[in-house]
């Protein structure tokens, strides 16, 4: 709508952003010892992971989310139930190329989307403790051949800043002004008349869906089919992409639908686009933190702790859910009103990245979440 | 007393992160008085007089040449056009007449941009904010609208060479800078008058093969929108009267050769040019006053007496309070400040005390709602910007409906609340938001810290709020840009 150039404009960032995907020399590639790409898609906004991996064997889920605890669905475990919108995530489970861990949480504990994101990019204990993000770090680990990154966003996101260049891309196609901006614009309105007049008839002629949900998904499988060009090219090996809307404190049943059938087409555009390289590829899906178990006053759900993550490819350890359950049920709740994390994401994420890449677990914990003093993580995730 | 954020809100351009901050708001902007640049670097490499006009010139000669073989042909269809040489093109006249239009349009656009880029990073970059605000005010109320070939590029250099070097003197002085400017010369149809006395005048009508004589466009806009404002007492007569002494003033090489001789404007092209040959002898009779024939001086003492006239300094002082004090300014304001134009003879600085010094404007509300310029360079500062391109400046002011200098009428864009706080301008402002946030990105701020410090009085509690629970740093930095607050000055 606006010819103002962000969006509009094909390369930006900082550096020499842009000489990943643009900057191709007439160089022979040579086979590097594997072919390993790395997508990380970050939820921002706190996604409801009860919801989207539903807890139906726990009596207490039922109990409290109500009309949340929608019918239907892929049916994971004995325990667990994938939300109905996320169709083609389903077969990717069925195919084994899909693995969610719950009950999963950084070391972040209190419930501001800021200092959680923060923490969550950085890797570090406190939000702005650390400069650089953890992908950033990841990169310096990986042969040149590898380690080649893009955003897909118009900045580079925290995760992906510091010491080693990386690239940025702004589809064109990406929204203008989110929905949920226009949501939260609304709410900020409320208390000024003038504003709120004006506003209100701005917004009469709008419909109100989700960001992931915009022109049906389109846009969200475009930004799929555009990480899967770029990672199938000579050089673009690692991509981040951001995605928003996951604030669901109300009317969440809709919202959340919208922005899981999102996330669905985006994630099977990048295997579609992908081709044969997905059987080299992990995609990572996670959020800062998780929401309440409660439902509150209007049909959503307020910032919480816990929630849940997802790896995704064709060499994922896939078909399961990793987590130690740790209830519903009131007094297992963490202060009372969240899913209590029991899974550390700092070393979910370290070891998923050292098997994709057959690094050592330890040398990768240290580089990327140097605080981390939990327990090696010993499962297998992703098959080397 | 005001905070730091909303003296920069209210006078300045909106508070930037890296501002130097005293704790006297008053104090600092009198200081910027010290500080301001007329010629500041954001203008270095900006397009000149010279480049500008020499283009025009060119185009507007070929333009004459082509219509006199249409003339000499008799079917403008069939005319063919001749190069300097005389020898065929092989495209009609109307065919390159046609191109050399299209080429000169897009050189003038070009050379546009630029101007407006320079703009928004003196803007930007400015130590003086307060007084590029002033600039900003002074090119508005002395408007032109680029809608013609001619003037595309000259929006931009009227401010640069008239507004600008005048800002902080007297309005008298830049009244003359600004009539004399071939941007307003040619913008107001004054380069074409004709006394019809004057020798050209009577040679024309010797001929009998044209009407050529007065217009009284620019003089009437004067006396109306620039001096002493709409019925303030002078009539139609005077109008005329002040034409007639005007004739004359014109811009250079607008016709070259002989005819340029005849007319009496050859002289450097581009420049002011007083041209004898068209200017209405005698005495004139204007508002009761006697000016005696002088030439050139015959005009120039008539805007000399405006410009100390009673009714212009109550037009301008209502213009200055209403563009700080709100659509209905206290008149305890505006007699304050028509008072200092009189006693000051129209000394611009003193007129900035006063309004610093105005109680009036050192309450805690917002009195206007601001202009989408106002709008899009606080909304850049706030984010820490300091370089824009010019071709994304003007296609944000196209969007946000206030085209730089492109208001569509001489009396330039309105400073009233109702004319920009509508339902889409509000949601374009919402889009233009989101986009600067996302450009500006989020991990590069803490988005609770930057909205304390940049919005008055550190930002009300809900938009605190509203910011502290967004679900991104681009988001928060979004909701900052689009607040109640921010939307106000």
């Amino acid at each position: 709508m606006l010819d103002f150039p962000v969006g509009r404009r094909g390369v930006l960032g900082s550096g020499l952003a842009g000489a990943g995907i643009a900057a191709l020399p007439g160089i022979a590639f040579a086979a590097v010892a594997t072919e390993r790409r790395l997508v990380f898609v970050i939820q921002r906004g706190a996604a409801d992971g009860l919801n989207i991996v539903m807890p139906t064997g726990d009596p207490g889920f039922a109990a409290a989310r109500g009309s949340l605890a929608i019918p239907g669905g892929t049916k994971l475990d004995a325990m667990f139930t994938l939300h109905p919108a996320l169709v083609e995530t389903a077969k990717l489970y069925a195919g084994k190329e899909a693995l969610f861990a719950h009950a999963v949480a950084s070391r972040y504990r209190d419930r501001s989307h800021f200092d959680g994101q923060n923490v969550l990019e950085t890797g570090g204990t406190q939000p702005y403790q650390l400069k650089d993000g953890w992908l950033n770090r990841f990169l310096a680990l990986l042969p040149k051949a590898q380690s080649d990154a893009i955003a897909i966003s118009s900045t580079i996101p925290a995760a992906l800043r510091g010491k080693v260049e990386v690239a940025s891309y702004a589809p064109s196609t990406l929204p203008d002004a989110p929905d949920d901006l226009l949501l939260r614009v609304s709410a900020m309105y409320a208390s000024d008349p003038q504003l709120h007049r004006l506003w209100a008839q701005a917004m009469a002629t709008r419909s109100m869906t989700g960001d992931l949900s915009d022109a049906g998904g389109k846009n969200a499988a475009a930004t799929g089919a555009l990480a899967a060009r770029l990672l199938t090219g000579p050089s673009t090996r690692i991509a981040m992409i951001e995605t928003g809307g996951w604030d669901t404190h109300a009317q969440q049943q809709g919202r959340l639908t919208a922005q899981l059938r999102g996330l669905d087409a985006m994630l099977a555009a990048l295997k579609t686009g992908l081709g044969s390289q997905w059987a080299n590829t992990l995609v990572i899906v996670a959020t800062e933190f998780g929401r309440t178990v409660a439902v509150n006053g209007t049909g959503g759900t307020d910032h919480g702790t816990g929630s849940a993550a997802m790896l995704l490819g064709g060499c994922v350890a896939g078909g399961r859910v990793v987590a130690d359950w740790p209830g519903l049920s009131g007094a297992n709740l963490y202060e009372g009103r969240d899913l209590k994390p029991t899974l550390s994401l700092d070393s979910f994420i370290g070891a998923a990245l050292a098997q994709h890449y057959g690094l050592d677990p330890v040398r990768v914990r240290d580089a990327l979440f140097p605080d981390e003093t939990g327990a090696k993580f010993g499962e297998t995730l992703v098959r080397s | 007393m005001i905070d730091f954020a909303t003296s920069s809100a209210r006078f300045g351009l909106g508070a930037r992160p890296d501002d130097a901050r005293g704790s006297n708001v008053r104090r600092a902007l009198l200081d910027q008085f010290d500080r301001y640049k007329p010629a500041p670097a954001a203008f270095a490499s900006a397009p000149t007089r010279t480049s500008v006009t020499t283009g025009l010139m060119e185009y507007l000669d070929q333009t004459q040449a082509y219509r006199r073989q249409v003339a000499g042909n008799g079917s403008p269809a069939a005319a063919m056009a001749m190069d300097a040489n005389g020898a065929p093109t092989g495209e009609t006249v109307q065919q390159a007449l046609r191109a050399s239009r299209k080429y000169a349009g897009e050189t003038a656009r070009v050379e546009y941009t630029a101007l407006v880029g320079a703009r928004a990073n003196a803007a930007l970059q400015t130590p003086a904010p307060f007084v590029e605000r002033l600039v900003h005010f002074w090119a508005n109320h002395f408007a032109i609208s680029i809608d013609k070939l001619p003037v595309i590029a000259m929006g931009g250099l009227l401010e640069v060479e008239a507004i600008r070097p005048h800002v902080l003197g007297k309005f008298g002085d830049m009244l003359l800078a600004v009539e004399q400017h071939p941007a307003m010369l040619l913008y107001l149809d004054q380069a074409q008058s004709i006394g019809p006395d004057s020798r050209v005048g009577q040679a024309i009508a010797a001929r009998g093969r044209r009407k050529a004589g007065l217009n009284e466009n620019l003089a009437r806009e004067i006396m109306e929108l620039h001096t002493l404002g709409v019925r303030t007492g002078y009539t139609q007569a005077d109008v005329t009267e002040f034409a007639r002494a005007m004739t004359g003033w014109s811009v250079a090489g607008l016709t070259r050769g002989a005819a340029g001789r005849f007319l009496g404007i050859d002289g450097t092209p581009g420049n002011f040019v007083f041209a004898a040959p068209v200017h209405q002898p005698g005495e004139r009779v204007i508002m009761g006053k006697r000016y005696a024939e002088s030439g050139e001086a015959q005009a120039r003492s008539v805007m000399n007496d405006l410009a100390r006239h009673p009714a212009t300094a109550m037009h301008i002082a209502t213009k200055l309070a209403r563009h700080f004090a709100g659509d209905a300014p206290p008149e305890t304001l505006v007699d304050r400040l028509s008072k200092s134009f009189l006693a000051t003879g129209g000394d611009l600085p003193s007129l900035y005390r006063v309004l610093i010094d105005a109680p009036e404007l050192h309450g805690v509300g917002p009195a206007k709602f601001k202009t989408p310029w106002d709008w899009s360079i606080s909304a850049l500062r706030a984010v820490g910007t300091r370089q824009v391109e010019g071709q994304a400046v003007a296609g944000l002011m196209n969007q946000l409906g206030q085209p730089v200098w492109k208001p569509g009428s001489p009396a330039g864009f309105d400073d009233k609340d109702a004319s920009w706080a509508g339902p889409d301008a509000l949601l374009r402002r919402v889009e233009a938001g989101s986009r600067i946030a996302t450009r500006a990105g989020g991990a590069a701020f803490d988005v609770r810290a930057l909205a304390a410090t940049v919005l008055p009085g550190g930002g009300s509690a809900a938009t605190l709020t509203a910011i502290a629970r967004a679900e991104s740093p681009v988001e928060g930095l979004s909701l900052m840009l689009v607040s109640p607050e921010f939307m106000r000055r």
